[in-house]
């Protein structure tokens, strides 16, 4: 059992005065990832490398998962560590991890050496070498293999020795909160919670915006949304999620203004809502799941007319994805089996059979004066009415 | 305030109930399989409970067999009946408006290489017995028909069915699924030559988890779960003797009084349909005098989606079920509805109100009140 982790990070590394700052955020993520696991875990930094080190029994499979799932890390490294009792020592603990690791497995390595401390009585290369003997000597089933091996046997002499074989991939990315907050308008669908992982994978901290229309939607699509935002929470960390009674403007806009145009003004007041909210909470910009030309209301002229209500940027993180790349994230952050859970909205009831797909805005404008009267007060109660709820991972 | 108008979905469990299970639970744990007296205290729940149940169906107390539920009693009598049967023949008869536990049962067996024939219904849901009789043939092994359709209230002709079945194939096996039915009519299964019935706990205040299945005496079935032979074999696994334990109060407790309940349930669903037929567009289906079930009303509002309709209904705090479950994702269209044919429009639109004897004429006025208030609202806001 491995008692201690190396965390390898990328571009943290090159972020110059601010580096300790990326470091910190990332040392307070994996820490917050690994409450939940069961184990007595600590965290540590020493010259530009995370450690997470585990005292006893703990549980192995939801260590990974919860470490891989922090954004900003690259890889997390399994490895063992051992006080430096000279070479020889050294030699038999490699063999030892090869040994119990790998067993009688056939494969090709490659030593990789690092000395951190230049002291140590042989340098790098010649560990390289002799190191490489010295194991296929006493592992017949691995051969070397310098320029494509199967896995490198990473030895690293720093104060104390880290031996590693393997580097379970992280998401990448950056940590959380280190560059700022923005609002996702989150729906029960699939490609918003994708949106609202990747510009968090960016390091920004989320908050969100849901519409709800009661009794044309029910309360488990409501609900649906809350346990999205619940999965999308283990990546991003908590998420304050606003619920917005959206009926009346929806059937007040149903009443008055053409039924083609219904869908892009419905966008607009939803995008003016979040927006509202988004300022209030100190957000730099709004995320939406919108790809050019997947249904009507995503044509260029309609996500035009859309984010012409809006003075803050408009992120739109799968703008080129295709469906299926999408459904891959999805599937890939597991948001994708409670998405396609049947209780989508049933406010299908107000959606055009032909929605117009090209859009013009001094038409659109035009319809939304027949609002004039009534908009801002049905805004206003939606603002006051909406119920606002903090969503841990789950 | 809160009006639950969706009992045959589930009902709520009765105080006597409640105190015969945790009775059970807290005091006589044992497993009535233990030899020691804790077992038999423990076995003493089962026997009393069997007593409890085959009264009410004039039946012998070894032919009542305990299961998990409705589902289990209907997959144990067909599955069951059909693979234990199937020297004599391949081919089954059923109706196309069952539930899920039958059609289902019977899809897996269509897989298995039998043959089934689905009979027709008639515009209230009902079958016709000249299509039973031309169904029947010498390598029948099995019919399976319910009691009391779950969704609109139809009551089929169980006793012509049963004497007809048997007329023109002695060895056919006839299955009831008196799911709804139990405890709304008074079921005798030897009368009706009935050889398998099927009973849910949690329709009748009873427990959830629970329910059982009459087996006629020397009826042929293969088990579907195997273990340590609990139950003659037929049904191995400790038997939940809290929940059997509750469900034979249940089924003691719906037999009690049973006409004034009966004819309580009958007066609230008369008063329903009279009132709800005055608001515009509203129609109700199958038939509205007492050949119907007691407890079920099926009605549907043209323009106006099921699920709109009950949550609408929700907000007010009155509980109801929708005619066929709508969703963008997946369309399930109710084969019920379909097979009583009605249009499209109303597929779609209907909701299922449903009583149990202890709600009363003020919650059928609230929700007809309701109902007057929501209807005209939402049928302005139909899909253009």
């Amino acid at each position: 059992m491995y008692q201690s982790f190396l965390i390898k990070y990328g571009e943290i590394a090159i972020k110059g005065k601010n580096r300790h700052l990326f470091e910190d955020a990332l040392v307070s993520h994996l820490s917050h990832a690994l409450k939940p696991v069961e184990g007595e875990f600590s965290i540590w930094k020493e010259q530009g490398r995370i450690y997470v080190d585990v005292k006893g029994e703990y549980d192995y499979d939801h260590a990974i998962s919860a470490m891989t799932k922090v954004f900003g890390v690259v890889g997390v490294c399994p490895m063992v560590q051992v006080e430096d009792e000279g070479y020889e020592k050294l030699v038999e603990e490699v063999i030892r991890h090869l040994k119990d690791t790998y067993g009688e497995k056939e494969l090709t390595f490659k030593v990789m050496a690092r000395r951190a401390r230049k002291n140590y009585p042989l340098n790098s290369t010649e560990i390289n070498m002799d190191m490489g003997e010295k194991i296929l000597d006493a592992c017949p089933n691995l051969k070397v293999d310098v320029h494509e091996p199967d896995m490198f046997v990473n030895i690293e002499i720093r104060q104390k020795i880290n031996i590693y074989t393997e580097i379970i991939p992280g998401p990448g990315g950056m940590p959380v909160g280190s560059n700022g907050k923005a609002m996702l308008l989150l729906s029960g669908g699939i490609d918003s919670p994708v949106a609202g992982y990747m510009i968090a994978k960016r390091g920004v901290s989320l908050e969100a915006t849901y519409f709800h229309a009661p009794p044309y939607t029910s309360e488990r699509a409501k609900q649906k949304v809350v346990d999205l935002a619940a999965i999308v929470a283990r990546y991003s960390g908590p998420i304050t999620l606003n619920i917005v009674n959206f009926t009346d403007i929806q059937l007040e806009i149903y009443e008055k203004c053409p039924h083609d145009e219904l869908t892009i003004i419905m966008r607009r007041y939803m995008m003016k809502i979040a927006e509202h909210f988004a300022k209030e909470s100190n957000c730099l910009g709004l995320i939406t799941g919108e790809s050019i030309g997947q249904v009507a209301s995503q044509t260029m002229q309609s996500l035009a007319a859309t984010n012409e209500v809006c003075t803050m940027p408009v992120y739109r993180p799968l703008i080129g994805f295709d469906k299926q790349e999408i459904v891959e994230v999805s599937e890939k952050i597991d948001t994708y089996e409670t998405s396609i859970l049947p209780f989508e909205d049933c406010c299908t009831i107000f959606v055009a059979k032909h929605p117009v797909t090209k859009p013009n805005i001094n038409i659109i404008k035009r319809s939304e004066t027949k609002l004039a009267d009534t908009i801002d007060d049905l805004m206003k109660k939606a603002i006051e009415t909406t119920e606002t709820i903090v969503v841990e991972a789950k | 305030m809160q009006i639950y108008l969706d009992n045959s979905a589930t009902t709520r469990v009765s105080e006597s109930v409640l105190t015969v299970m945790e009775e059970a639970m807290r005091k006589d744990y044992g497993n009535p399989s233990s030899l020691h007296t804790m077992g038999m205290e423990a076995e003493n729940y089962i026997k009393k409970a069997k007593e409890q149940i085959a009264k009410t169906l004039r039946c012998q107390e070894k032919e009542i067999y305990f299961t998990s539920c409705g589902t289990e009693s209907d997959n144990l009598a067909i599955i069951g009946g059909a693979f234990a049967n199937q020297r004599q023949g391949k081919h089954l008869i059923t109706t196309a408006v069952e539930h899920a536990a039958v059609a289902a049962s019977m899809k897996f067996l269509e897989e298995q290489g039998f043959e089934v024939t689905y009979l027709p219904v008639d515009e209230y849901g009902v079958i016709r017995l000249e299509d039973l009789k031309k169904a029947i043939r010498p390598d029948t092994i099995l019919v399976s028909m319910m009691y009391v359709n779950n969704e609109v209230g139809s009551v089929m002709p169980i006793h012509e069915a049963g004497e007809l079945i048997k007329e023109c194939n002695p060895n056919t096996l006839f299955h009831v699924d008196a799911i709804q039915g139990y405890g709304k009519f008074k079921i005798y299964p030897k009368q009706d030559k009935i050889d398998l019935l099927a009973v849910s706990g949690h329709k009748l205040h009873g427990p959830k988890g629970v329910g059982f299945l009459y087996v006629k005496e020397k009826t042929k079935l293969k088990p579907l779960i195997y273990g340590g032979g609990h139950q003659n074999g037929l049904r191995s696994g400790t038997e939940n003797v809290p929940g059997v334990a509750g469900l034979g109060q249940a089924c003691e407790d719906v037999y009690t009084n049973f006409e004034e309940k009966v004819n309580h349930m009958y007066e609230l669903r008369e008063q329903f349909i009279s009132e709800v037929e005055k608001i515009e567009g509203v129609s109700v289906n199958g038939k509205k005098t007492r050949e119907n079930a007691p407890h079920i009303v099926s009605v549907s509002v043209p323009g106006v989606r099921s699920e709109v309709l009950l949550h609408s209904l929700e907000e007010k705090g009155i509980y109801v079920s929708a005619g066929s479950a709508c969703s963008s994702n997946k369309p399930s269209i109710s084969a019920t509805l379909k097979a009583i044919g009605l249009p499209k429009e109303k597929l779609e639109s209907t909701v299922r109100i449903s009583f149990c004897d202890t709600n009363t004429g003020e919650e059928v006025e609230e929700t007809i009140k309701a109902l007057k208030e929501l209807i005209p609202v939402l049928t302005r806001f139909v899909r253009r």
